[in-house]
């Protein structure tokens, strides 16, 4: 049975109607059309599918969308403003954090809420933050090298 | 993978919640990190989930020589408490930064992670060590467990059908206590093959549980001896090997403990 569903996305009040099975990441991709926020593994495992809700990295995959009424949902579309690449983005880009790019918007939006609560992590903390973030082309060395740079960026 | 069709309450209180819990095969749903993935595989098949997420019950604060946690408390929350800022509690902060990863810390609670019972949890042997009890409420009313008489069995628990658990209860550990967790995890899934939780007390009295290597939790016997540890082999590691890493992690538990309870970190 539908369920309405209310909650704010990139900035924008939304509305729609879910199922109580529906997952966070389908609400967003099949009701939205938000297509950046990508379905890996489906297991909770790779972070491919994480967003922020009220500022905090989930995977949007172990999440019911029902359960993410009146948040704050931001997904890898509204990071870049006005044509302008967000520091983060910028730094994969600049660092070769990404090759494939699959895992590359589960990556960024973790990295947010690391560097939002840490603003000049060591490599050890870098590590643990990405550990539920899955690469399967990079090695992971060039991402820790591109979220320094991004802490780098952002404290300037 | 997509749930079976399942309805959906939105708990506004614990009276709310409890009532609609009457309905057959219903269940309660906190951060959902371990019930969501198992209602994907099908596992679970429940008839309708009672959302527990908007009820206040997320707070950890000391009341008198308790600590008192909310069911609703995230491990985020547990690692970002300043109340666990004490060498006698700095185990609870190390033992919620060792479990999942960093999205699964922000959503999962510590009150679904002991209700879903799963025998490999960390958090468990940490509890254990410290003492710690369960209050529940169920339309009988409200009742006290302690952790090893919640946890029968694996994905097993002691609680009736209509009752949660809304809060985890323990002793604040006396001045010069310190606590620890430690763990070898296993590299692809992150639980431990073996995790144990320690206490040392300045009158040199100590307590060590061990998770992740029987069907539940235990604690050491005060003689520091694991022969009468329960311990399972299994396809990542043999029963022999099992044994070895629990004495292993309980020593490193111990040591983080010791040192933090002479003061020199």
């Amino acid at each position: 049975m539908p369920e309405p569903l209310s909650l704010v996305v990139n900035g924008e009040p939304r509305r729609l109607e879910v199922e109580g099975r529906t997952l966070l990441v389908h609400a967003l991709r099949d009701g939205l059309g938000l297509t950046g926020t990508h379905v890996g593994c489906d297991t909770s495992q790779c972070g491919a599918c994480t967003v922020l809700v009220d500022g905090r990295a989930v995977k949007s995959c172990t999440l019911l969308a029902l359960q993410a009424e009146g948040t704050e949902v931001t997904t890898i579309e509204s990071l870049a403003a006005d044509g302008e690449l967000h520091a983060i983005q910028r730094a994969f880009v600049e660092h070769h954090g990404l090759q494939c790019g699959y895992c590359t918007p589960g990556m960024i939006l973790t990295v947010h809420d690391l560097l939002e609560h840490d603003h000049d992590p060591d490599e050890e903390t870098i590590r643990r933050a990405l550990r539920g973030n899955y690469c399967r082309c990079t090695g992971y060395q060039p991402v820790v090298e591109s979220v320094r740079a991004a802490a780098r960026a952002l404290a300037t | 993978m997509i749930p079976a069709a399942v309805g959906y309450h939105r708990a506004t209180s614990l009276e709310d919640a409890l009532e609609a819990l009457a309905e057959p095969d219903a269940k309660a749903l906190a951060g959902g990190q371990s019930l969501i993935p198992v209602l994907k595989l099908r596992i679970a098949r429940p008839s309708l989930l009672v959302d527990l997420g908007g009820l206040e019950l997320r707070s950890i604060e000391r009341d008198g020589d308790e600590l008192r946690i909310g069911a609703l408390a995230t491990w985020k929350d547990l690692t970002s408490s300043l109340e666990l800022d004490s060498s006698g509690l700095a185990g609870l902060a190390d033992c919620a930064s060792s479990i999942g990863d960093l999205q699964v810390r922000n959503r999962g609670t510590i009150g679904g992670s002991l209700a879903h019972a799963d025998p490999a949890s960390d958090m468990p042997a940490m509890l254990l060590a410290l003492g710690a009890r369960v209050e529940t409420r169920s339309p009988d009313g409200e009742r006290s467990l302690s952790v090893s008489e919640l946890l029968v069995g694996p994905f097993t628990t002691a609680l009736g059908e209509r009752e949660l658990i809304t809060a985890v209860v323990l002793p604040v550990p006396p001045p010069g206590s310190g606590s620890g967790y430690a763990s070898v995890e296993h590299p692809a899934s992150g639980f431990p093959l073996a995790g144990a939780g320690a206490l040392g007390r300045p009158d040199g009295t100590k307590a060590v549980a061990i998770t992740g290597v029987g069907a539940r939790p235990q604690l050491v016997p005060e003689s520091g001896s694991l022969d009468d540890v329960e311990v399972y082999g299994d396809r990542f590691a043999p029963e022999s090997y099992r044994r070895h890493l629990a004495g292993v992690v309980a020593a490193r538990a111990l040591e983080i403990a010791q040192v933090r309870s002479e003061g020199r970190r």
